[in-house]
C-alpha cells in the first residue's frame, strides 16, 4: 500500500533494464519499497538481470524477481500482471519505462524496422498499461507511472517516429488517468527532456537536462503529492508551452 | 442493501482507494457480507472516519459503514451502564445521556466518532491516568465475525477475543452492539485550572506532580517555540462541575448541551497556507491569549474536551496533500526522549499546531492497545512537508528504542518492522484473529500496509 507520504512497498518496473526505470525503483526502493519485480525480454535466460537485481538489493529491496516481458507480444501482457502479481501481491507502483528511441534516418530508410520500434514505444503500451489499469482498479489503489517524453508534446521533424509514439503514449496514459479517475488508481505522466543514458548516448544533449536520478527524483515527489504529470527538469513545463505555439516555420526549422 | 463503490481517506486525507460500501442495518446483514467479502479482496468495518490513517478502508474490498446498525439505546442507570449500537457517534450519546446526569467513561479529543470506533482502537482521554482507556469501562460487546456466527465477548466471556477485539482495529469482526459504563456528573461543565508552562519540564514537572488531584489533563504544546521557550505550553486540568459550582444562569439547567460546530472550512483550500510562518504565528497568539494561571473557571464540556469540533472539517486546512498525524507514547523514565523529539520538531521549525502531551495510567489487557502508563504526544503535520518521511521515521526509532509504541489509530506511515517491534503481543492477538477469521476475510489498508 502507498502510504501518506507517498512510499510504496512493491515495484513492477515494465522495462527492467531502463536507466531511468530502475533509477525510479532504486529511489522507492530507498524510500521504503521492499519487493520489486523487473519486466524485460531475456529476464531469466541470455542477459538475465542479474546486475539489475543486485543493485536494488543493494538499495535495500527484500525481493527482486525476473519475469520475461517482450513488448512486442501484445498478446502476453496480461499474463505478465497476472504473475507479477502472485509474486508480491498488489502493486502499488508500476513504472513504464520501455521504449526505442532508434534513429529517424535509419527508420525513414526501413519502413518496418520504424513499425517496429513504434511498436515498442506505443502500441506494447497500449496492452502493457490496459492489462495494468484493470488490476489496479480492481486492487482499488496503485499508481501507474509513464514514461512519456518532450518529444511526444509537439513532435519535431528530427524524430518523428519516435516523437509520433511518444504523442500516442503520452496520450493513452492521459486518457487512462482520466478512467481510473475516482478508482483509487492513478496515472502519473512524466515529461522528461534530454536524460543521458544508453538510449540517447547517440544524440547530443539538449537543451535543459537531467540525469536519470533527477528523473527519480521529480518521480518520487509526485507520488507524494498525488501529481498527474511531471516534467523533469521543471522548468520545461513552462518551456513546451512556448513550443506548442510556435509558428510551424519556425518549428520545421529547429535543427534537432 | 444498497452499495457504493467510493473513495475513502482516514481523517487525514492521505492515500485514498477505493472500496464497496454497504451499510448493514442488522447483525445478519453484516454476518452476510462478511461471508460475501472472504473469497475477494476482504472487508473491514467503518465508523465516522476519524482515525487520521488507513485503518477504516479496504482497498478493492468492503467496507461496512456502521451508520445505520440498530437497535439503539439503552440506558440503565441502575447499573451505571448504557448500551448502544456500535455506529452510534460520542456526540449523540452526550446528547441523550446529559439530560439523565450521565456523561461517557472515556472521551477523545473529538466526540464525532462511534462506539465501534471507540472500542476497536480502545481510544483514550485526557482522564487515561484516573481511568484508563474505552475498553476498560465495556461489560459486553456483540461481535460479528467472518464465520457468520454473532457473539457476545467480555471481560469474563470468552476474554481472549473481547480483548483481541479492544485495539484490534476491526480485524476481528464487526462489533454491532456494546454495554459499556458511563459515568454520574450533575452539570454539563467543567471547572478547569489553566497554567502556562515555560518549557516542557515544567510541563512534565507539573503534570507528574499534581495528576492525581484532577480528573481530566492535558497540555498543549507549542512545537514552533525554540531556545529557552521550547516545549513552552498551555496546561488545562479539570474535573466535571458540580451543580453548586455553577453561576446562577447556568444552574437553571445544569446539564444543557447541544452539539453543534460554530463554523466550517470551505471544501477547497489552497496549497500550502499552514507554513512554519502562519502555525508559528497561530500558537505564539494562542500562547499569548491563554491564562498564565486562572483557578475554577467553568466551561462547558464541548470547548474542554472537544475544542476541535467547534470548527466542521478542520482537517481540511491542510489543503490536497493532507495531513499525517504522529503520535508515541513512551514510558515514564523515558524523558529524554519526549524531549530530544520536541526540540528536533523546534529545530526543523516543523509546523505543527496544537501538540498535545497526556500522561498515561494504567493499560487494559489487550494485546494492540497503545495506552501504556508513561508519556504521550501527538502532533499533526502537513503530509507534503519536505523531508518528512525522514524525519518521523528516525522518531519511530528513538521511540522503539525506548520501549515506547505508536498510535495504530493515527498512523498512516510506519514500516512493518516498527509496529511488529513496538507490539511484541502481536502474535498472540494474530492468533485469536485466525481462530475467528482463518481465512482472513478482514482486512484493512492499514493491516496491508503494516502486515498485521
Ligand atoms: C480531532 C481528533 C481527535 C482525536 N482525539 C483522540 C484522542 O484524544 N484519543 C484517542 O484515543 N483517539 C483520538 N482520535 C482518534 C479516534 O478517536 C479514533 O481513531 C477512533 O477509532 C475513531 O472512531 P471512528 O468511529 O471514526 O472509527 P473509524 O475511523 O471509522 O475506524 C477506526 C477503526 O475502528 C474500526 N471500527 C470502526 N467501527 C467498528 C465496528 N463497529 N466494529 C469493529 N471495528 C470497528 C475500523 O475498522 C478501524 O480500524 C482523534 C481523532 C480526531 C479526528
Ligand atoms: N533517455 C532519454 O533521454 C529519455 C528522455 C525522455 C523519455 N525517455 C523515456 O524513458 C523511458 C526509459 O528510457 P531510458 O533512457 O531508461 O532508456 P533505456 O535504458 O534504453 O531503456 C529502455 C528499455 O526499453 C526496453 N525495450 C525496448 N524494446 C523492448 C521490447 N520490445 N520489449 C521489452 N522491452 C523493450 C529495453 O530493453 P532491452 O534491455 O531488452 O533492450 C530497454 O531496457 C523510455 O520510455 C524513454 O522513451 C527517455
Amino acid at each position: 500500500m502507498r502510504n501518506a507520504v507517498g512510499a510504496v512497498d512493491t515495484v513492477l518496473l515494465l522495462g527492467g533494464r531502463s536507466e531511468i526505470g530502475l533509477a525510479i525503483a532504486e529511489r522507492l526502493v530507498r524510500g521504503g519499497a521492499r519487493r520489486v519485480v523487473l519486466a524485460a525480454r531475456e529476464a531469466t535466460g541470455g542477459r538475465g538481470l542479474a546486475g539489475e537485481a543486485e543493485r536494488l538489493r543493494a538499495a535495500g529491496a527484500a525481493e527482486v524477481h525476473p519475469v520475461e516481458f517482450d513488448a512486442a507480444d501484445t498478446a502476453g501482457h496480461e499474463a505478465v500482471v497476472a504473475e507479477a502479481v502472485k509474486l508480491v501481491g498488489d502493486l502499488d507502483a508500476v513504472v513504464d519505462a520501455f521504449g526505442v528511441l532508434g534513429e529517424q534516418a535509419a527508420f525513414e530508410a526501413d519502413p518496418a524496422a520504424a513499425a517496429a520500434a513504434a511498436a515498442a514505444t506505443f502500441t506494447g503500451h497500449v496492452s502493457a498499461d490496459l492489462a495494468v489499469a484493470a488490476r489496479l482498479r480492481e486492487q482499488g489503489h496503485g499508481t501507474l507511472v509513464v514514461l512519456s517524453s518532450v518529444a511526444g508534446v509537439r513532435v519535431r521533424r528530427a524524430n518523428f517516429v519516435y516523437g509520433a509514439a511518444k504523442a500516442g503514449l503520452d496520450g493513452l496514459a492521459q486518457g487512462l488517468g482520466d478512467a481510473l479517475h475516482g478508482t483509487g488508481a492513478r496515472v502519473m505522466v512524466v515529461r522528461p527532456g534530454y536524460v543521458p543514458t544508453k538510449m540517447s548516448a547517440h544524440v547530443s544533449a539538449a537543451p535543459f537536462p537531467a540525469s536519470a536520478r533527477e528523473v527519480a527524483d521529480a518521480v518520487a515527489a509526485g507520488l507524494r503529492r498525488g501529481a498527474e504529470t511531471v516534467w523533469v527538469p521543471g522548468v520545461l513545463r513552462y518551456v513546451f508551452a512556448g513550443m506548442r505555439v510556435l509558428p510551424r516555420s519556425v518549428w520545421r526549422r529547429l535543427p534537432r | 442493501m444498497r452499495t457504493q463503490r467510493r473513495l475513502l481517506t482516514g481523517w487525514g486525507r492521505t492515500a485514498p482507494t477505493s472500496a464497496t460500501v454497504a451499510r448493514p442495518r442488522t447483525a445478519a446483514e453484516a454476518a452476510a457480507l462478511l461471508k460475501q467479502a472472504g473469497p475477494g479482496r476482504g472487508a473491514i468495518p467503518r465508523g465516522l472516519g476519524r482515525s487520521y490513517g488507513d485503518a477504516a478502508q479496504c482497498a478493492g474490498g468492503l467496507v461496512l459503514d456502521t451508520a445505520e446498525l440498530a437497535p439503539g439505546f439503552r440506558l440503565d442507570q441502575e447499573a451505571g451502564t448504557v448500551t448502544a449500537a456500535a455506529g452510534t457517534s460520542l456526540a449523540e450519546l452526550m446528547e441523550r445521556l446529559l439530560p439523565h446526569g450521565r456523561f461517557l467513561p472515556v472521551t477523545p479529543g473529538t466526540r464525532q466518532v462511534t462506539v465501534g470506533g471507540a472500542i476497536a482502537a480502545d481510544i483514550h482521554g485526557k482522564n487515561h491516568h484516573a481511568d484508563s482507556s474505552f475498553g476498560a469501562h465495556v461489560r459486553w460487546l456483540r461481535l460479528v465475525t467472518p464465520d457468520g456466527a454473532e457473539r457476545t465477548v467480555g471481560p469474563d466471556r470468552d476474554p481472549g477475543l473481547f480483548w483481541a477485539t479492544v485495539g484490534g482495529m476491526g480485524l476481528t469482526g464487526v462489533i454491532t452492539e456494546a454495554e459499556f459504563a458511563v459515568v454520574p456528573v450533575e452539570t454539563s461543565a467543567v471547572r478547569v485550572d489553566t497554567d502556562r508552562t515555560a518549557d516542557l519540564d515544567e510541563a512534565l514537572a507539573v503534570m507528574t506532580a499534581t495528576d492525581h488531584r484532577y480528573h481530566h489533563t492535558v497540555c498543549w504544546i507549542d512545537l514552533l517555540a525554540t531556545g529557552r521557550a521550547t516545549g513552552r505550553g498551555v496546561l488545562t486540568r479539570g474535573r466535571h462541575a458540580r451543580a453548586a459550582e455553577l453561576p446562577a444562569r447556568l444552574r437553571r439547567d445544569p446539564l444543557r448541551f447541544r452539539d453543534r460546530s460554530a463554523a466550517a472550512v470551505p471544501p477547497r483550500v489552497p496549497p500550502g497556507l499552514l507554513n512554519t510562518w502562519s502555525v508559528r504565528t497561530f500558537n505564539a497568539a494562542y500562547y499569548a491569549r491563554a491564562p498564565r494561571r486562572e483557578r475554577d473557571r467553568i466551561t462547558g464540556v464541548g470547548p474542554f474536551f472537544h475544542p476541535l469540533d467547534a470548527v466542521r472539517d478542520w482537517n481540511r486546512l491542510y489543503g490536497p496533500a493532507g495531513l499525517v498525524q504522529y503520535q508515541f507514547a513512551v514510558p515514564f523514565g523515558a524523558e529524554p526522549v519526549l524531549r530530544g523529539i520536541v526540540s528536533r520538531l523546534a529545530a526543523v521549525g516543523a509546523p505543527s499546531f496544537l501538540a498535545v502531551l497526556k500522561r498515561f495510567g494504567p493499560g487494559t489487557p489487550a494485546p494492540l492497545s497503545f495506552p501504556r502508563p508513561g508519556w504521550t504526544l501527538a502532533l499533526d503535520l502537513p503530509a507534503d512537508l519536505p523531508g518528512l518521511a525522514r524525519l518521523l521515521t528516525s522518531f519511530d526509532e528513538r521511540v522503539l528504542e525506548a520501549g515506547g509504541a505508536l498510535y495504530l489509530a493515527k498512523d498512516s506511515r510506519a514500516a512493518p518492522a516498527a509496529i511488529r517491534a513496538m507490539y511484541p503481543r502481536l502474535d498472540e492477538w494474530r492468533e485469536v484473529r485466525a481462530r475467528v477469521d482463518p481465512d482472513g476475510a478482514l482486512t484493512s489498508d492499514l493491516a496491508r500496509r503494516l502486515e498485521l
